[in-house]
C-alpha cells in the first residue's frame, strides 16, 4: 500500500478510498471537499502553499492559454503576425515542412515521410512484448533496407539524394536509433572486458570507458569531425553524417557498457559457479548462461540510455548537420519570421517532448513486466 | 595443439594479441595522420601555445586581450566553463533539492506542479532549452528602454545588470571577523560534540555557530563605520556603466544549465528521501524528536547515501554539458579551442587539450565527492 506523503513517479496518488474517508453517506461535492481538505488545507503550511501556487497558476496559466490558443495566429503572414497579441502558428504551417526534413528535396519529402512512418511503425511494434521473436529481426532488415532505399534512392527510379541533404526528425531518429543498435554489440564487449580475468583487456577496457565518460559529447563530435579525416588513409573520404554517427556509436557505447555491467554484476554467483561445474568454457558460459539473463535486466537502462541518446543528437547541430533542432533553427533563417522563434522552439520542443515522454513511460512499464517473474 | 588447450598460455596469447591489435590500429592512425599533416604543411606539437592568438574574448576572468597566447586564451577559456560550472553545480543543487522535497509534498497541489516541472525539463534537450533562452535574453528590450523588475536592476538584451558593492579596503576586517567566525563556530560545534558525547547534554551548535559568525561579521562592520557604497548601473550612452553584469551568453547558459540539471537532482533527492524506510521516521518521533530533529538526525544522513553518489554523476554531467555553450557563443574552452584549431588547423592538439582538461576536471569532481561520500557512508562496526 502505497503511502499518502510519497507519490510515485509511475501512479497517480490514490484517492482515500471511500470506505476510510469520508464517512457512508456523503457523497459527490461533500467527498471532493473531504479530499481537498486532506490533500490542499490539512495544515496551516499546506494552506500556504497551496494558495501560492494557486496564485503562481493564476499568474501563468491564464496568459500562457491566451497567447497559446485564444490570441494566436494559425494562418497568415509575418505581417498578420506582428498584429496579433497571442503566438504565430502560421510559422509552424508555413514552414514544418523545413523543419521536418531539412534539406531533403522539396518535390521528394513523401520519401522521408513514409521511411519515419515505417520507423515509428517499427517501433511501436517492437515495443510490444508479445512481437518479440525472430521474425521481428527479419522484418527489422526489410524495413531497414526499404527505408534505405527511399532515402537514398538511386534505384527503382527514384531519384539519388546525397546524406549531404538528409535533415530534419528523419535524419535525428536515423542518428539514436543507428548509434544505439551499433553500440549495443560494442558494448556487450566492453562490459565483459571489462569484468575480464585477463588484466590487459581489461585495462584496455577500462581505459576506454572512462575516458569517453569523461569527456563531453560534443569534444567527441569535434575529434570525428575535424580529427577524422586526419585519421584516414590519403584519397578516402568519409561522409559528415558517417563521421557525426561514428562519435555517437562511440560515446553511446561506453555508457550503455556500463549499463551491461550493471546487468552482468546482478547475476548471482551461484549461476557462474553452476556454469563452471558443469564444465562449460568461457564463450559457452557467456553465450548460454550469463548474457540471456543479464540483457533482460539491461533492457530498462537501455532505453533510457536511448532517450539521452535521442535528445544528444541534437548536438549534431554543432558539426553542421541538419536534424531537427538545426532545421528548425533554419526555418528561422528568414529574417520576416525571426521574432516568433518561441514557437518554433515550442513546436521542436514537443516533437523531443512526446518521445521522450513515451519512451520514459515504456522503460518504466517494461522494467515492471520484467521483474515480475523475479519478483519476491 | 596441447599448447592452445592450456589455460595459461592462451590468456597470454589473448592479451598479447589484444596488444598487438590495439598498438597496430594507434600505429595506423598515427602514421596517417603524420601523413595528411605533413602533405598540408600543418605543423604538429604544442609550441603554437605560445603564438599571440589574434582573437579576443568577450569576457575573461583574467586580463587577456588579443595580443596575448593560445596558451593564455585556452586559460581563460578553461576558467569561464568551470565560473559557469561552479555556479550553476550551487544552483542546480538548491533547486533541484526544494522541487525534490515538493514532489513528496502531501500538498497535492504542489507536488503536481513539481512533477510538472520534473517531467517538462528532463524530455527536452538542453540544447533547445539553451536556444530558448538565449533566445528570450536576446530578444528583451535594449538598455534605453530596459526592464527593471527592482530598482538598480536592469534586464536588458545586453545582459543583465545588477548593483556591485564599491570594494572598501576596510572590508578586509569584515573579512577576517567571517573568518574568525568560522573556526569559532566550527571550534565550537567540536567542544559541544565532545560534551554531548560525555555529559549527554546536547549543544545547540548550528544555531551558536551562525550567531556567532553573523555577530563578530557585523561587530566588525559597525567598527570600521559601516561604509556601504553600492554602485548603481547607469545608463551612459548606448549602454549602462556600473554594477556586475552578466553577459546574455552567461545567463542564458547558468540557466539552461541550472534547469535541466534541477530536474534531475530532483529525482534524486527524490528517491533518496524515499529510500529511508517510514519506520525511521515513526521510530524517530515515537522517541520524541521533533520533526526538525528528525529530518535533521535520521532521515538526512541515511538519504545522503543513497544520493551522493547518483548526484556526483549530475554534477559531472552539469560540468561537461556546460560545453554545449559553444553553440550560443558563451567563450568556454571547447569555443577557444574550436577557434584555436580553426586558425592553426592543429586539430589533433586542440581536441586532445580540451578533452584532457574535462578530464581533469571530471576525476577532480569525482576524487572530491567520493571523499565526501565516504564521510557520509555507512560505518560498519
Amino acid at each position: 500500500m502505497r503511502n499518502d506523503e510519497q507519490p510515485s513517479a509511475t501512479a497517480d496518488v490514490e484517492e482515500p478510498s471511500a470506505a476510510v474517508y469520508p464517512p457512508p453517506g456523503e457523497a459527490g461535492p461533500m467527498r471532493l471537499m473531504g479530499w481537498a481538505r486532506r490533500r490542499l488545507f490539512n495544515t496551516p503550511t499546506n494552506v500556504a502553499l497551496t494558495l501560492l501556487c494557486l496564485w503562481f497558476l493564476w499568474e501563468t496559466v491564464p496568459p500562457l492559454l491566451a497567447w497559446a490558443l485564444f490570441n494566436a495566429q494559425w494562418t497568415g503572414t509575418p505581417a498578420t503576425c506582428r498584429e496579433a497579441t497571442g503566438a504565430c502558428w502560421a510559422l509552424v504551417g508555413e514552414k514544418h515542412r523545413l523543419m521536418l526534413f531539412g534539406l531533403y528535396p522539396y518535390d521528394e519529402h513523401w520519401r522521408p515521410l513514409i521511411a519515419t512512418l515505417l520507423l515509428l511503425g517499427m517501433l511501436g511494434v517492437s515495443s510490444q512484448r508479445r512481437f518479440w521473436r525472430r521474425g521481428l529481426a527479419l522484418a527489422w532488415v526489410a524495413a531497414v533496407a526499404v527505408m534505405a532505399v527511399l532515402m537514398w534512392g538511386g534505384v527503382l527510379g527514384l531519384r539519388p539524394v546525397d546524406t549531404t541533404l538528409w535533415g530534419g526528425l528523419p535524419l535525428t531518429l536515423l542518428l539514436a536509433l543507428a548509434g544505439i543498435a551499433v553500440a549495443f554489440p560494442l558494448s556487450i564487449v566492453l562490459a565483459l572486458g571489462r569484468r575480464s580475468d585477463l588484466p590487459v583487456v581489461r585495462a584496455v577496457c577500462v581505459g576506454y570507458i572512462e575516458l569517453i565518460r569523461g569527456v563531453p559529447l560534443v569534444s567527441v563530435l569535434f575529434m570525428a569531425s575535424v580529427m577524422f579525416p586526419l585519421f584516414m588513409p590519403e584519397g578516402v573520404t568519409v561522409d559528415k553524417l558517417l563521421r557525426a554517427q561514428i562519435g555517437i556509436i562511440l560515446f553511446t557505447a561506453a555508457y550503455l557498457a556500463e549499463a551491461v555491467r550493471g546487468g552482468l554484476q546482478a547475476i548471482p554467483r551461484g549461476q557462474y559457479e553452476a556454469a563452471d561445474a558443469m564444465g562449460l568454457g568461457y564463450w559457452q558460459k557467456t553465450v548460454l548462461i550469463v548474457l540471456p539473463q543479464a540483457l533482460r535486466i539491461v533492457i530498462p537502462p537501455m532505453v533510457n540510455q536511448f532517450i539521452s541518446t535521442f535528445k544528444d543528437t541534437s548536438l549534431v547541430t554543432i558539426v553542421g548537420l541538419f536534424d531537427l533542432l538545426t532545421s528548425v533553427k533554419a526555418s528561422l533563417a528568414d529574417p520576416e519570421w525571426r521574432p516568433f522563434f518561441i514557437e518554433a522552439y515550442v513546436f521542436a520542443a514537443l516533437i523531443y517532448w512526446c518521445f521522450c515522454f513515451l519512451m520514459s513511460r515504456y522503460s518504466q512499464r517494461l522494467e515492471e513486466d520484467l521483474m515480475a517473474g523475479t519478483r519476491r | 595443439m596441447r599448447l592452445l588447450n592450456n589455460r595459461r598460455f592462451r590468456a597470454i596469447l589473448y592479451q598479447v594479441l589484444v596488444i598487438a591489435g590495439t598498438v597496430a590500429v594507434g600505429f595506423y592512425l598515427v602514421s596517417n595522420t603524420l601523413d595528411n599533416l605533413a602533405q598540408r604543411g600543418i605543423a604538429t606539437g604544442l609550441t603554437f601555445l605560445g603564438r599571440e592568438a589574434g582573437f579576443d574574448i568577450s569576457e575573461s576572468l583574467i586580463d587577456y586581450s588579443a595580443a596575448d597566447t593560445y596558451g593564455e586564451a585556452l586559460v581563460v577559456g578553461l576558467l569561464n566553463t568551470l565560473k559557469v560550472s561552479l555556479i550553476g553545480i550551487v544552483l542546480a543543487s538548491l533547486i533541484g533539492t526544494v522541487i525534490g522535497i515538493a514532489r513528496l509534498s502531501s500538498n497535492w497541489l504542489l507536488a503536481r506542479l513539481a512533477t510538472v516541472y520534473v517531467e517538462g525539463v528532463r524530455n527536452i534537450p538542453l540544447l533547445l532549452q539553451l536556444f530558448v533562452w538565449y533566445g528570450v535574453i536576446t530578444a528583451l528590450p535594449s538598455p534605453r528602454q530596459a526592464l527593471a523588475p527592482m530598482p538598480g536592476v536592469f534586464l536588458t538584451n545586453r545582459g543583465l545588470r545588477i548593483p556591485s558593492i564599491d570594494w572598501n579596503p576596510a572590508y578586509w576586517l569584515v573579512l577576517a571577523a567571517l573568518f574568525a567566525g568560522l573556526v569559532g563556530a566550527f571550534l565550537m560545534a567540536r567542544w559541544g560534540r565532545r560534551r554531548h558525547e560525555a555529559t549527554g547534554r546536547p549543544f545547540p551548535a548550528v544555531l551558536a555557530g551562525t550567531g556567532l559568525t553573523l555577530a563578530l561579521t557585523l561587530a566588525a562592520f559597525v567598527l570600521i563605520g559601516a561604509p556601504l557604497a553600492l554602485e548603481v548601473p547607469e545608463l551612459k550612452g548606448f549602454n549602462f556603466q556600473g554594477g556586475l553584469v552578466l553577459s546574455p551568453e552567461f545567463a542564458a547558459v547558468l540557466a539552461g544549465l541550472t534547469i535541466y540539471t534541477a530536474g534531475f537532482i530532483a529525482e534524486i533527492v527524490r528517491s533518496g528521501i524515499l529510500a529511508v524506510a517510514r519506520g525511521q521516521t515513526e521510530a524517530a518521533l515515537s522517541l520524541g524528536l521533533t520533526r526538525l530533529q528528525v529530518l535533521r538526525l535520521v532521515v538526512l544522513p541515511q538519504a545522503l547515501r543513497v544520493i551522493v553518489p547518483p548526484m556526483t554523476s549530475q554534477y559531472l554531467n552539469l560540468t561537461k554539458n556546460s560545453s554545449l555553450a559553444v553553440a550560443i557563443g558563451y567563450p568556454d574552452l571547447i569555443s577557444v579551442a574550436n577557434t584555436a584549431i580553426n586558425q592553426t588547423g592543429q586539430a589533433v592538439e586542440g581536441v586532445a587539450i580540451a578533452m584532457a582538461a574535462y578530464l581533469t576536471i571530471s576525476l577532480g569532481i569525482s576524487a572530491f565527492m567520493n571523499w565526501y561520500n565516504r564521510k557520509v557512508a555507512l560505518v560498519s562496526r
